[in-house]
């Protein structure tokens, strides 16, 4: 049986390790510390925990000055509301400054499933990339969680770390080795690239098995790090293959796909396929059905392949 | 209070408020009226009340003040400047290309900027986080903030508000610079705060009300506010937008403009 576990349960463990480690960790929340699982650390480490209340922009605030006076502060909220309604204390008060504030999101894209379009961001990934001296990181899996989290508090400067809500395939071992704005080599292959993102990295590789049974044989890149982007990686492997494939459980505005077509584009044009979310807000509905209805998909993936293998 | 320390301070004061004009003048942009009203406070902060050294601007044990309605940049600027924390020949390149003055404080490019604010509203914000900083680190530095009459019609100063009281931010206490005007007019027609004081004590905080020309009850407000236990302190200071020169005393439409030069020797004449 496939291991499965959410990304937000490995921040939540990962926060109370790096907490016991290093004393200027502190950790804040917007009254969301159990769906976030900074609860973990504010059990842990009462002392350093501080939740905020039902005020996201005054988190962020807080954030900055424990920033600016030595602290490490991680804030955390839902997705949708640290990066929309934060969006210019973020912009403002951590980013301009160059503070070290790690916003620390879950909740990210239409898996968050019944609680409906209001609460599920497509558009985050987008929002945090057009802002300057913003690193954004989106893990794939729990693993790759745990090694983010130490990796962006050695970092000094703000990062968007996005994390999900339902349990994910476990794809890494514990050998990883997570290296900030460096991409992951899931799989070699000749034929097409396929650059995934977050949940959609397990997608892809389910994509890339169903196309070697048709005999295409795809390359599977986790871009973990969407900014600032592993640009030499991606030039790397379209220069062998001819052909790009994206898939992120966001906007296919503003997110890994624009990033890396906008790459390309200027650097080594080839054919460019986005899969994500198009142009729409979500719905409720259970994650899986979600996942279906707004072709989120490995079929999905494989139809973008097939699609870009017929356009050259 | 020593005659002579009080009337250094006004002397100081009086400095300030000519390098505000100047600098406003020489940038042709601007915000004269708030600097102006904030004199005093920023004089008292800088040259008496603060434990600061310009020559290890990052000392952790340093009193920090944040200058909220960074709008009034001209005024720090000045401050700083005067207090040794960069060459005073940089005023001259207020707002200009290249300057580390920008129209809004920079922390990343001037020393002794301890936050960058401008967009109005964030300042207290990043106050209570770094009062909260030095409660953890059980420093005995204390944290001042200085924010605008219309400012406070932001939102985000009540939840600030609201979380000082609530961890007992004695160490943290900000200043109204209640000055009565805001860009589009009087801020009791536009968007009237009253009662002030009352919903900064509603909030849980002390409360001090000054007049905010008044060097000696500056400085006594900020005693009052040393020896408060268990909550932040408010000091609303009773201000005059464009203070110290007659022609823009009080006139909204000194808010945001830069004196020409007849208009620049005039208010200096004034300052003199």
């Amino acid at each position: 049986m496939e291991k499965k576990i959410a990304t937000r349960d490995a921040y939540g463990k990962a926060l109370v390790a790096l907490g016991q480690s290093n004393e200027k960790i502190v950790v804040l929340d917007a009254d969301l510390a159990k769906s976030t699982k900074t609860i973990d650390f504010a059990k842990a480490i009462p002392e350093r925990f501080f939740d905020i209340g039902i005020a996201e922009q005054n988190m962020i605030g807080i954030a900055a000055g424990l920033a600016a006076s030595g602290k490490i502060p991680f804030a955390s909220s839902f997705a949708m509301f640290a990066t929309g309604r934060a969006f210019e204390q973020i912009r403002n008060s951590v980013a301009y400054p160059k503070l070290n504030v790690k916003i620390a999101a879950t909740h990210a894209g239409i898996t968050v499933g019944e609680d409906g379009g209001s609460h599920q961001t497509v558009e985050d990934i987008g929002i945090m990339r057009s802002v300057p001296n913003m690193t954004i990181v989106v893990p794939a899996d729990a693993v790759e969680t745990e090694k983010a989290v130490k990796a962006i508090a050695a970092y000094e400067g703000p990062v968007y770390l996005r994390l999900g809500r339902p349990a994910v395939p476990v794809l890494y071992d514990e050998s990883y080795t997570f290296q900030l704005g460096k991409a992951s080599f899931l799989q070699q292959g000749q034929d097409v690239t396929i650059i995934a993102t977050g949940i959609m990295v397990s997608k892809a590789l389910e994509a890339a098995k169903l196309l070697a049974e048709e005999g295409i044989q795809a390359e599977v890149i986790n871009m973990s790090t969407i900014k600032p982007l592993d640009e030499e990686a991606i030039l790397q492997s379209v220069k062998k293959t001819g052909r790009v494939v994206t898939a992120e459980e966001h906007s296919i505005i503003g997110g890994l796909g624009s990033a890396v077509a906008e790459l390309v584009t200027e650097h080594f044009p080839v054919p460019v396929r986005r899969v994500g979310i198009k142009d729409v807000f979500g719905e409720s509905g259970t994650p899986g059905q979600l996942l279906e209805k707004f072709n989120l998909t490995p079929q999905a993936i494989v139809e973008a392949v097939k699609k870009i293998m017929e356009q050259k | 209070m020593e005659k002579e320390i009080l009337k250094e301070l006004e002397d100081q004061a009086r400095q300030i408020r000519r390098d505000i004009i100047t600098m406003v003048g020489e940038a042709g942009s601007g915000h004269p009226g708030g600097s102006l009203s904030a004199a005093d406070i920023v004089t008292a902060l800088y040259f008496y009340l603060m434990r600061n050294d310009p020559a290890n601007p990052k000392h952790p044990d340093r009193d920090r003040f944040v200058l909220s309605k960074g709008h009034a940049a001209p005024v720090l600027y000045a401050a700083l400047a005067q207090r040794g924390y960069f060459p005073k020949e940089e005023i001259h390149t207020l707002r200009k290309l290249g300057s580390q003055l920008q129209g809004h404080p920079d922390m990343q490019k001037v020393p002794g900027v301890e936050m960058s604010t401008g967009s109005l509203g964030q300042g207290l914000s990043a106050a209570v986080g770094m009062a909260l900083a030095g409660k953890l680190d059980k420093k005995k530095y204390q944290v001042y903030t200085l924010l605008g009459d219309g400012e406070i019609q932001e939102g985000m100063v009540w939840e600030a508000a609201m979380a000082a009281a609530h961890f007992k931010l004695d160490n943290l206490t900000a200043f109204l610079d209640y000055n009565g005007f805001q860009i589009d007019g009087p801020v009791s027609d536009i968007m009237n705060p009253e009662p002030v004081a009352d919903k900064w004590k509603a909030f849980g905080w002390h409360v001090v009300e000054i007049d905010g020309h008044n060097m000696e009850e500056i400085i006594a407000a900020v005693k009052i506010a040393k020896s408060t236990f268990g909550k932040p302190t408010m000091i609303v200071a009773k201000t005059v937008k464009g203070k110290g020169v007659s022609f823009m005393e009080n006139q909204v439409g000194w808010h945001g403009v830069a004196p020409k030069p007849d208009e620049m020797e005039r208010a200096l004449a004034e300052l003199s």
